[in-house]
C-alpha cells in the first residue's frame, strides 16, 4: 500500500538531539488502576491463586517451623543428653520440612500454571484486540511499539505472576513469622535484629531509589542507543555511497560511551546492594552470637535458642534484597499492563450498521435492509456507488479530499489520475471504510455507506494493492485467503483467470509449494498475480485496483494485465491507474489535483479538453 | 564467550582480575563466620569466659565488614568490567560493519546486523558480569565450605559426600531434559511472534478480506502452543525445587542426628554443628547459583558466536595497500569485458560487458528486472569487485583509487534509499558537511525538492522521522536526489530514482539535470522509456547482458526489444 498521501509532514522538529528516539516508560502512570484491572485477570481462576498462595503461604511458614525446631533438638543434646527426645524432634523436623517441600513444589506449579493461562488470555485478547482496530491504529503506532506489547510487556506481566508475586507473599511471611518467634524465645535478642534490621531496610530503600533513577536513564540510553542501530543498519548502504562511516562510527561511538556509563553507574548502586546486604546479615550473626554467648554466660539464655536465632538471621535479611529486587519487577510489570491496557482499550473499528449481507445457495447476493417498521426488505447488490460532495481528512482540520462527487454504476470502470499525493488513494480507502468521511455521503446501491455493516461490506469489495502481502503457507492457501470455502477448482480457475496458473504450475512444487512469510521467494511480479487470484476467488461485485508503477519487467506487466482485465469484467472497478491501456478503456477518468477532481471525462473527451489530463498524456504515457 | 572476553577487556583488564580477587576475600570471610561462632559456643560458653566471646564477637564483626567491603568493590568492579567489555565489543563489531562490502551486507541481512548490536551485546555483557561474579564466587565458595566441614569434623563432613554428588547430577540431568524443553518452546513463542509481526504488514489485506476471526483463529493455535509449552518446561525446572530441598534438608537432619550423637559423646560442640548447617546452606546456595549460571552461559554464547562470527568475517573490498590514487581526473566510464557474479550464486549476473562513456555523458539503461540494471552501475563506485574485466573511470581501474576518493567522485541515489532522523538540512549535509543553506536550496531547487521544502513552516530545520517516513515515497526520492547533488560528483547515478514521483516533476528534474549538470556524467535507470528518451546514450540490457545500445532515434530503428517496449509504453498515447 502506497503511504504516500496517509502521513502527513509532520514539521514538529522541536526534539532536541539526544532524545531521538522513543523510550517506552518504565513507571505506570495510574498504578492504582492497572492493578485493579489486572487482578480482574485472576478471576477465572480464582481458586488455583487462592490454593497456590496459600501453599505458598504453609511453605514459607515450614521454614519459620524448621528455625523454631532447632532450638529443642540442640537443647536435648546439650542439656537433656536424651536420645530419644533428639529422635522425636527429628521426626517433627522431619514432617515439617516434607510439608514444606510439598507446599512449596505444588504452590509454584500452581502459580506458574495461573501465570501462563493469565499470560495467553492477554495475548489472545490483545490480538483480539488488533485484529478490530482501525486502519488509522496502524498508521499512528509504530510496528515495533505494538510487537513490544505483545512480547515485552506480556512477558514482564508474566514474570511479576510467576515470581514477584510468591516471592513478595514469601518474603513477608516468613519475615513476620520468624519475627514472632523471634520474640517469643528472647526479646533482648529479637531488639537487636530488629535495630540491625532497621539499618539495613533505611540502607535498601535508599540504595534503591538512588538505583531506580539511574536505571531509568540507562533505559532511556539503551533506547536511544538501540535506534541509532536500527536506524545506521538499515541505511548502511546509503552509509557507504556517502563514505559516510568514520562520522557514523564517531557518532556511535558517543552513544556507546553514553551508555556503558550510565550503565555502570545505574549498576553501581544496584549490583552492590547485594553484597553489602549479605554481609550485614553477617555482621548481625556476629552480634548476636556475641550477645547470646553473653546472655547464656549469665543464664538467661540457652544455647538452643543462640542457635534458633543465628539460624533465624538468614530468614529475616534475605527477604529485603528480595523485596527490593522484586519490586522491581512488580513496578516493571505494572507499567507493562499500563501498556497492554491501553492497546485493549483502543477504540475499535465499529461494525455498526444495520443492513447485512445474504448470499444465496445460487451464489446471488442481496442487501437485507431493515425497515421502520422491522420488515425487511432485500435489495440485490449491483454496484453501485456514489460519492456525494465528500469531504476527508486523516487528522482533524486538515482536507485531504474535497467536495468528491462521483458515479459509478453496475460494471463501470472508474480511473483516478493524478500526481502523486494527489488523493487517489485516499479515496480508495473511503470506499471499504478503512477511514469514516467527516463530510458528505457515499452510497452503495442507494444505502449509505454508513448503514452496510463493515464485515458484509468488504464481503463484496476486493482490493488489488501495490504491494502484496502473502502469508506463510502455500500457494493455494494464498490464492484460498480470498474465500475460504472455496474448492481446489476453483482455486485453479481463479489462478488461471489471474494468468498466474502457468507460473504455478512451474513452481517446484506447484499449488502446494510453500511460501515465506510475504512470499520472498516469488518475484514480485508473481506477487502480483498471486493477490490477483487471490481477489479473483473472493467474486466481488466492486473492485478496487492499485496499479504498479515499476519494478515488474514489461513480459510480467503483460500478464499482469491481462489478468486484471479478465478481473474487472463485469466488476465495478476502481483503479488508481498508471498503465494507458487502463485508463483508456474506462468509462469515467478522474484527474485529481490536492485532493479535488479537476477534470473528468472518458479519455477522447478529456483529450479534447486539453487540459491536465491533456498536458499528462501528451507529456508522457504514464499516469501515476 | 570467554574468548570475546579475552579479547575485548583492554582498559577494563584491571577490574576485571580485580573483581575475582576481592571476591574471593569476601567468601572467606563468609566461611570465617561460622567458623568463629562455633568457638564462641563451644568453648568460650561453656568456659564462661566473656572476655573471649566480646573478643571473637568483635573479630566476627570485623569479618564481616571486611567481607562487605570485598564485596562491595568486587561488584562493583565486575559491573564496571562487564559494561566495558559490552561497550568495547559493540564498538569493535558496529566499526566493523562500516567496513562490509555490499555483498557482506546482503550476507548478514539488516535485522540479523540489528540484533547482534543490540540485544547480543546486552547479552555477552551481562553474562561476562555473572562470569565474574557468580562462576568464581560459587566454585570457590563450596571448596571453601567443604574445607572447613572437613576441618571442623571429617566423619561428619562424609555426608556431604553422599548428599553433594547426588545434587549435582540430578540438577545436570534436569537442566540436560529442559534443554530440548526450552529449545521447543522458544520455537512456538518465534511461531506466535511470527504471526503478529505478519499480520501487522499486512493489517489491510486482512481487512479487506474481512478475516479477522480466521487470523484470531491462526493465532490462537500458536498461542495456545506456547502456553503449553512453557507449562511443560517450567514443571520441569520447578521439578529441581523439591529434589534439592529433598537433599538439604536430608542432609541437615543427618547433621542434626549424627552430629547430636557425637555431642552427646563429647567428641563435637554444639556450636560445630550450627556452623555445619550454615556450611550446609552456603554449598546449596553456591550450586543453585551455579546451574542458573550455565543457563545464562548457554545463552551468552550463542550470543557471542554471533557477535564472532562477525568479527570474523574480513572486510573485502579495500583501497590498495599504498593507499591508491587520490584523484578522478574526469566522469568517463568504460567497462571491458566485465562479468560478475553475486557470492554463493551459480551463474554470472553480469556477462561480456564492454562500453565506454566520455565524460559529461547522460547514459539510460532500460531493460527487465533481473537483466542486472543496478548490478552494473554498483560496479561504477565499486560497491562490488567485478570478477572478471576491468571497470575504469577517468580512464583508471577503480581497484586502483582510494575507495573514498572514487566513492566521494561518484554520487549514486540507491533504489531502496533511505533518509535518516534529524533536520532536513543535517541530512543533505550528508552529502557536503560544510553546505551552506543557499547550496542546500539550489540542490533541492535542481531536484524539484524546494517546492515543498519551501512550504514547510520549518523549511530546513523540519525533522525528518527515522528512514523518512514522515515524507511520501516522492518527496524522499527527490530529496535523496539532492543530498547526492551536494557531493558534486563526476559521475551521479540514479537506480529507478524517480518511480513514485509523477512524470511532470519527472520530466522538470531531467531538464534542470540538462541544464546545471552538463558536465557530469548521468547514468538513469528507468522503467519508463520518456525518463530515458532523451539521454546521449541508451544501454538495453536483457539477462545480464548488454543487447543494443545506441540513442533514442537509432534503438527504434533498429532494435526490436527497445521497440516493443516503446510500443507497449508510449505508442498508444500517440496513436490517439
Amino acid at each position: 500500500m502506497k503511504t504516500d498521501n496517509q502521513k502527513p509532514v509532520d514539521s514538529a522538529g522541536k526534539k532536541s538531539k539526544g532524545q531521538r528516539y522513543q523510550v517506552r516508560g518504565v513507571v505506570a502512570e495510574n498504578a492504582g488502576a492497572t492493578i485493579k484491572r489486572l487482578l480482574s485477570y485472576f478471576k477465572y481462576k480464582r481458586w488455583t491463586l487462592i490454593i497456590g498462595l496459600i501453599l505458598l503461604g504453609i511453605a514459607s511458614l515450614g521454614g519459620v517451623g524448621f528455625g523454631a525446631m532447632i532450638r529443642p533438638i540442640v537443647n536435648s543434646v546439650v542439656y537433656d543428653q536424651d536420645v530419644d527426645k533428639l529422635i522425636m524432634y527429628l521426626y517433627v523436623l522431619a514432617a515439617i520440612v516434607s510439608v514444606q517441600i510439598i507446599a512449596n513444589y505444588l504452590g509454584n506449579r500452581l502459580m506458574m500454571r495461573l501465570s501462563q493461562s493469565i499470560t495467553h488470555r492477554m495475548r489472545s485478547d490483545l490480538f483480539n484486540r488488533m485484529m478490530k482496530l482501525p486502519i488509522a491504529f496502524f498508521d499512528q503506532n509504530k510496528h515495533g511499539n505494538i510487537m513490544s506489547t505483545f512480547v515485552n510487556d506480556v512477558d514482564m506481566v508474566s514474570q511479576a505472576l510467576q515470581q514477584g508475586i510468591p516471592q513478595v507473599l514469601f518474603s513477608v511471611l516468613s519475615f513476620t513469622g520468624s519475627i514472632v518467634v523471634m520474640l517469643i524465645l528472647s526479646p533482648l535478642l529479637t531488639l537487636l535484629v530488629i535495630v540491625m534490621l532497621a539499618l539495613m531496610i533505611f540502607l535498601a530503600a535508599n540504595i534503591g531509589k538512588r538505583s531506580g533513577k539511574n536505571f531509568r536513564s540507562q533505559q532511556a540510553q539503551l533506547a536511544n542507543l538501540n535506534g541509532y542501530v536500527e536506524e545506521m543498519m538499515n541505511g548502511q548502504k546509503v552509509v557507504k555511497v556517502f563514505n559516510h562511516e568514520a562520522r557514523s562510527i564517531q557518532e556511535f561511538e558517543v552513544h556507546n560511551e553514553e551508555l556503558r556509563k550510565s550503565s555502570t553507574q545505574a549498576s553501581a548502586f544496584s549490583v552492590v546492594i547485594m553484597p553489602v546486604m549479605g554481609n550485614l546479615s553477617y555482621v548481625m550473626y556476629a552480634l548476636i552470637a556475641m550477645l547470646g554467648a553473653l546472655l547464656t554466660i549469665n543464664g538467661r539464655l540457652d544455647i538452643g535458642t543462640i542457635t534458633s536465632f543465628l539460624q533465624y538471621t538468614r530468614s529475616v535479611s534475605q527477604p529485603i534484597t528480595q523485596l527490593s529486587n522484586q519490586m522491581n519487577v512488580l513496578l516493571g510489570a505494572i507499567a507493562g499492563a499500563e501498556r497492554i491496557f491501553k492497546m485493549l482499550d483502543e477504540p475499535i473499528e465499529t461494525n455498526d450498521g444495520l443492513v447485512d449481507l445474504e448470499v444465496t445457495a445460487e451464489g446471488e447476493r442481496f442487501w437485507v435492509v431493515p425497515g421502520e417498521a422491522g420488515e425487511v426488505s432485500r435489495v440485490p447488490v449491483q454496484g453501485d456507488i456514489r460519492f456525494f460532495d465528500v469531504d476527508f481528512g486523516y487528522l482533524e482540520g486538515q482536507k485531504v479530499l474535497q467536495n468528491i462527487t462521483l458515479w459509478a454504476a453496475p460494471g463501470q470502470k472508474i480511473a483516478f489520475v493524478g500526481s502523486t499525493g494527489a488523493g487517489k488513494t485516499t479515496i480508495t480507502n473511503l470506499i471499504n471504510r478503512f477511514y469514516e468521511i467527516r463530510e458528505g455521503k457515499i452510497t452503495f446501491d442507494g444505502i449509505d455507506l454508513k448503514q452496510i455493516k463493515k464485515t458484509a461490506l468488504r464481503q463484496t469489495l476486493g482490493m488489488v494493492l501495490q504491494d502484496v502481502h502473502l502469508f506463510e503457507g502455500t500457494v493455494r492457501d494464498n490464492i484460498r485467503y480470498g474465500r475460504l470455502d472455496a474448492t481446489n477448482e476453483e482455486v485453479e480457475e481463479a489462478a488461471k483467470l489471474a494468468n498466474a496458473h502457468s507460473f504455478i504450475c512451474r513452481l517446484p512444487e506447484k499449488y502446494d509449494t510453500m511460501l515465506t512469510s510475504d512470499g520472498q521467494n516469488l518475484s514480485s511480479g508473481e506477487r502480483q498475480l498471486l493477490s490477483i487470484a487471490r481477489a479473483a476467488v473472493a467474486n466481488p461485485l466492486v473492485l478496487i485496483l492499485d496499479e504498479a508503477t515499476s519494478s515488474v519487467d514489461t513480459r510480467t506487466e503483460r500478464h499482469i494485465e491481462k489478468g486484471m482485465d479478465h478481473l474487472m469484467q463485469g466488476r465495478t472497478t476502481f483503479a488508481i491507474a498508471h498503465r494507458l491501456s487502463t485508463v483508456r478503456h474506462s468509462n469515467a477518468i478522474l484527474v485529481l489535483e490536492s485532493g479535488q477532481i479537476i477534470e473528468r471525462g472518458d479519455h477522447d473527451n478529456l483529450l479534447s479538453q486539453r487540459g491536465r489530463y491533456y498536458e499528462l498524456s501528451a507529456g508522457t504515457s504514464e499516469l501515476s | 564467550m570467554f574468548q570475546l572476553m579475552g579479547r575485548y577487556m583492554r582498559q577494563y583488564k584491571w577490574y576485571a582480575i580485580f573483581s575475582p580477587i576481592m571476591m574471593v576475600l569476601e567468601v572467606l570471610a563468609d566461611v570465617l563466620a561460622p567458623f568463629l561462632m562455633a568457638i564462641i559456643v563451644d568453648q568460650a560458653i561453656p568456659a564462661r569466659d566473656s572476655n573471649q566471646v566480646v573478643r571473637l564477637g568483635l573479630i566476627m564483626v570485623g569479618v564481616a565488614l571486611w567481607g562487605l567491603i570485598s564485596g562491595a568493590v568486587s561488584a562493583f568492579m565486575g559491573s564496571t568490567a562487564g559494561f566495558g567489555l559490552g561497550a568495547n565489543v559493540r564498538d569493535a563489531v558496529f566499526k566493523k560493519v562500516q567496513g562490509f562490502s555490499f555483498q557482506q551486507l546482503d550476507k548478514f541481512s539488516v535485522p540479523s546486523l540489528i540484533t547482534r548490536l543490540t540485544n547480543d551485546c546486552t547479552m555477552v555483557s551481562m553474562v561476562t558480569m555473572m562470569t565474574l561474579r557468580m562462576a568464581i564466587r560459587s566454585p570457590v565458595m563450596m571448596v571453601l565450605a567443604i574445607f572447613m566441614a572437613f576441618t571442623i569434623n571429617a566423619r561428619l563432613a562424609l555426608i556431604f559426600a553422599v548428599s553433594l554428588p547426588v545434587l549435582a547430577v540430578t540438577i545436570v540431568v534436569v537442566m540436560l531434559m529442559a534443554k530440548s524443553r526450552f529449545r521447543l518452546m522458544q520455537k512456538n513463542v518465534d511461531r506466535v511472534n511470527g504471526v503478529i509481526e505478519e499480520d501487522l504488514t499486512s493489517i489491510r489485506v486482512i481487512k479487506s478480506f474481512v478475516r479477522e476471526e480466521y487470523e484470531t483463529g491462526r493465532f490462537g493455535q500458536r498461542n495456545d502452543d506456547v502456553r503449553d509449552t512453557m507449562i511443560k518446561a517450567g514443571n520441569l525446572i520447578i521439578a529441581i525445587m523439591p529434589i534439592m530441598n529433598l537433599v538439604v534438608y536430608a542432609s541437615m537432619i543427618a547433621i542434626f542426628w549424627f552430629g547430636g550423637l557425637q555431642v552427646m559423646e563429647g567428641t563435637m560442640g554444639p556450636g560445630q554443628i550450627m556452623s555445619f548447617i550454615s556450611y550446609c546452606m552456603q554449598i546449596m546456595m553456591s550450586l543453585m547459583m551455579l546451574s542458573m549460571y550455565f543457563l545464562q552461559l548457554t545463552r551468552g554464547n550463542t550470543s557471542a558466536e554471533r557477535i564472532q562470527e562477525i568479527l570474523d568475517t574480513e572486510a573485502d573490498l579495500h583501497s590498495p595497500a599504498d593507499g591508491g590514487i587520490g584523484e578522478v581526473v574526469d566522469g568517463s566510464v568504460e567497462f571491458a569485458d566485465v562479468d560478475f557474479r553475486y557470492a554463493g550464486n551459480s551463474g554470472d549476473s553480469l556477462q561480456d560487458v564492454t562500453f565506454s562513456i566520455k565524460s559529461g555523458e547522460t547514459v539510460g539503461i532500460i531493460g527487465s528486472t533481473g537483466s542486472a540494471k543496478s548490478t552494473l552501475v554498483q560496479l561504477i563506485p565499486r560497491l562490488y569487485d567485478s570478477t572478471r574485466g576491468e571497470v575504469k573511470v577517468g580512464g583508471v581501474d577503480v581497484r586502483d583509487y582510494n575507495l573514498e576518493t572514487l566513492r566521494n567522485a561518484v554520487a549514486f541515489v540507491l533504489q531502496k534509499n533511505t533518509l535518516f532522523s534529524g533536520t532536513l538540512r543535517e541530512n543533505m549535509q550528508w552529502g557536503d558537511a560544510t553546505a551552506s543553506d543557499e547550496e542546500i536550496i539550489e540542490a533541492m531547487r535542481q531536484a524539484q525538492a524546494w517546492e515543498f521544502v519551501s512550504q514547510l513552516p520549518e523549511g530546513l530545520d523540519s525533522w525528518v522521522e527515522q528512514g523518512g517516513s514522515n515524507f511520501s515515497g516522492g518527496q524522499k526520492q527527490r530529496l535523496t536526489i539532492a543530498r547526492a547533488l551536494l557531493k558534486k560528483p563526476k559521475i551521479l547515478i540514479l537506480d529507478d530514482s524517480t518511480s513514485a514521483v509523477d512524470t511532470g516533476t519527472d520530466a522538470k528534474i531531467r531538464k534542470s539535470f540538462a541544464e546545471h549538470l552538463s558536465e557530469v556524467t548521468t547514468f538513469i535507470i528507468a522503467q519508463r522509456i520518456n525518463s530515458i528518451q532523451g539521454a546521449d546514450r541508451i544501454l538495453v540490457m536483457d539477462e545480464g547482458k548488454i543487447t543494443a545500445m545506441g540513442t533514442h532515434a537509432e534503438l527504434l530503428a533498429g532494435n526490436e526489444v527497445y521497440q516493443d517496449l516503446y510500443e507497449t509504453q508510449v505508442k498508444g498515447a500517440i496513436a490517439q
